[in-house]
């Protein structure tokens, strides 16, 4: 059998699929993104598909791939970049990597709620242009998180981790909204299943955490930060689409929100001249939520045991229900 | 509407310094001069209210956001009750003989008195207030951050971001180093030190180690962590935290011989003081690949000139002082100190004293 990988991977992980003797290899092995052309061509007869999410699948690759293709293994726990009704009609099997990554995203989306609220980069910049005198009582001061009122947003595996590392910073409060109650998930931080809009009004510290659907695109919009308090900040670390960008540049300079930490953007990279990166209050990160070499690793590892599983038609470690 | 606002709040200030204003006019009545004391700095609402309306003392001032000029103190200190400083000021012999044999009560709004000479103090029997616990929780949060910042990244992939090197999606990419299974280090266990390691647990830290000048028994069974000497510290830490106080002891204790020990893939934070770390042996051991990364938000000095070789670095990120920067803190640190202050001329116990 046959398995394309759309870039060079840990190679823990392509060790794993190499040595297990179950199929041949053709992979791009390059760390820039495969061209569209190359993909076509790469998947065409394939078995099995080891790709990233930065690998649009679409109806244009399944057809290009043809009828043998059983499996695809997706090196994320995101799957919006997969076009999951096609795949389910062809009777293809989809891999991803939950849990592995939870930590290292938790930790990165507290990192970067951390590095918000104290102004890490604006103090940094200061710092740098000669704005540093001398230890002064008012400067630079940010908003704590003691005695604050947290509200996630998506409190699946990541936003629980999330909440978790939070609790011993003093948050007396925890709010969290979603497709539907989760009451053994919340019990552990007496957290308050409310309306998207009552988390909005009162919450200072916003988490989104959810998966990117049809019903959360766009969800944190104008009317949303409208809600917000003016001393709040919103934390995404889900999927840049999640939230309206125009909405929130809107939102930050005119002071509706105080600030803003984002590792997901639309699109991604996003282009240095876009508004959001001139903001002082607006902090973004180039997606590396699960970058740790440990987690990276462990990923390469899944997901090639996902495809493996795929292609022998055994049960895989961490299998997507269609 | 907005008038009858606006009249309630000048209400709200103007009555109890109206009430301030009577005690001190009383005072002059019954022929009593009020103590003197000295504000080194323009300082938050919240410590500057409480000293004015208390109607105890002449309050004197620097009122600027910078710090006062060493003349202007030894000047103005002359024949003050109290003084009110920043951790800016050198309270030495020069200042206190400036002061002169009035002086009872010196109070900082700070949690370190490295800048204050306590052996001059004893010899002058002058009390010493300062700004514990109040501000443990803003400055574990930021040492926290810090940390993060540091093992993740953070200010690194800021700059990719916006100077066009973020590419798409790559898997091993601005990759940084975990907490998950770490075992992190703590150099001085005190308030601080215990409230970082009660931050920390919930990320994975699989052990905690400490070094101290003694064992810290109850607090690190809390946590629980275990007391090492600094050399095993150093060995088998994948994050290093100093938080003790800088004293003739600490000077200089974090350098060559701790960060030759030191894991090549480990951290070091420090937001103690400047003068705990000595800075050419930090330079170079991140230089040579020694250790991973630092994070430093004191330095010596401070401000660090921007031409300090430790800029340079992209594996070390240093925060201007900010540990205890929230509104609320800096205000409840003001209020702290001046009641401090206030206790000590009226020779009653202060709430937070430094024994001498």
């Amino acid at each position: 059998m046959q398995a394309f990988v759309t870039r060079r991977i840990p190679r823990e992980g392509l060790a794993a699929l190499s040595q297990a003797g179950v199929c041949s290899i053709q992979q791009w092995d390059s760390d820039e993104p495969i061209p569209r052309s190359e993909l076509l061509a790469g998947v065409a007869g394939k078995h099995g598909l080891l790709c990233l999410l930065s690998d649009r699948i679409d109806k244009e690759v399944l057809d290009a791939a043809g009828s043998n293709l059983k499996i695809i293994s997706t090196l994320s726990v995101g799957v919006d970049h997969l076009a999951l009704e096609e795949i389910k009609k062809r009777g293809i099997r989809v891999g991803y990597t939950p849990d592995i990554l939870t930590d290292a995203t938790a930790e990165l989306s507290v990192a970067l709620l951390l590095a918000t609220c104290r102004r890490l980069p604006e103090s940094v910049e200061e710092v740098k242009n000669g704005g540093w005198t001398t230890w002064k009582p008012l400067w630079m001061c940010g908003y704590g998180l003691s005695d604050s009122t947290v509200g996630i947003i998506g409190l699946g595996r990541i936003g629980q981790a999330v909440a978790r590392r939070l609790k011993p910073f003093g948050v007396k409060k925890f709010l969290y909204t979603g497709s539907r109650p989760k009451p053994e998930s919340a019990v552990e931080f007496q957290a308050d299943f409310v309306p998207l809009a009552k988390l909005a009004e009162e919450s200072d510290f916003v988490v989104v955490t959810c998966s990117l659907t049809p019903d959360t695109k766009g969800m944190c919009n104008k009317d949303f930060f409208s809600r917000m308090k003016k001393t709040s900040v919103l934390i995404n670390t889900s999927r840049g689409a999640v939230v309206n960008q125009e909405d929130l540049y809107q939102a930050l300079v005119s002071g509706q929100i105080a600030a803003a930490g984002l590792d997901v953007t639309t699109p991604e990279p996003l282009p240095t001249d876009h508004p959001l990166l001139s903001l002082k209050n607006c902090v973004i990160l180039p997606h590396i939520g699960s970058a740790t070499y440990a987690t990276r690793s462990a990923m390469s590892v899944l997901s090639a045991n996902n495809l493996l599983a795929g292609l022998k038609g055994e049960n895989m470690p961490s299998e997507l229900q269609l | 509407m907005r008038t009858l606002g606006r009249l309630r709040r000048l209400k709200t200030t103007l009555v109890p310094e109206f009430h301030g204003w009577c005690k001190l006019q009383a005072s002059h009545a019954a022929g009593k001069q009020l103590p003197r004391i000295y504000v080194t700095r323009r300082i938050p609402p919240d410590g500057m209210k409480i000293l004015s309306q208390s109607g105890l003392c002449n309050i004197e001032q620097w009122d600027s956001d910078e710090p006062v000029p060493r003349s202007e103190l030894l000047e103005k200190v002359a024949g003050i009750r109290g003084l009110y400083c920043l951790l800016t000021e050198k309270i030495d012999a020069e200042v206190l003989d400036a002061a002169g044999p009035s002086l009872q009560v010196v109070s900082t709004m700070s949690v370190g008195y490295d800048h204050v000479s306590l052996e001059e103090l004893k010899k002058r029997g002058i009390r010493l207030g300062y700004t514990p616990d109040v501000l443990t929780e803003a400055v574990a949060e930021l040492t926290v951050a810090l940390l993060l910042a540091t093992s993740r990244r953070l200010l690194e992939a800021v700059d990719e971001a916006k100077n066009g090197g973020w590419g798409t999606w790559k898997p091993l990419w601005m990759c940084g180093y975990g907490l998950t299974d770490s075992t992190v280090g703590i150099l001085g266990l005190g308030r601080i030190g215990a409230a970082v390691t009660a931050r920390l647990k919930p990320f994975g830290v699989k052990r905690f180690l400490y070094a101290d000048t003694v064992p810290r028994p109850d607090m690190a069974a809390k946590i629980p962590a275990e007391f090492v000497p600094l050399d095993e510290l150093a060995r088998h830490s994948d994050f290093i935290v100093v938080c003790c106080a800088l004293t003739p002891e600490t000077q200089g204790i974090c350098g060559n011989s701790l960060f030759s020990l030191m894991k090549d893939t480990a951290i070091f934070i420090n937001t103690s003081r400047g003068g705990v770390v000595n800075q050419e042996d930090l330079y170079q051991a991140l230089v040579n690949g020694q250790i991973a990364a630092a994070g430093l938000d004191v330095t010596e000095p401070e401000p660090l000139p921007t031409d300090h070789p430790l800029f340079k670095l992209k594996n070390c990120v240093i925060l201007p002082h900010i540990a205890s920067a929230t509104v609320a803190t800096r205000n409840a640190m003001a209020a702290l100190a001046a009641s401090n202050l206030l206790a000590g001329l009226q020779g009653k116990a202060m709430g937070k004293e430094v024994p001498l």
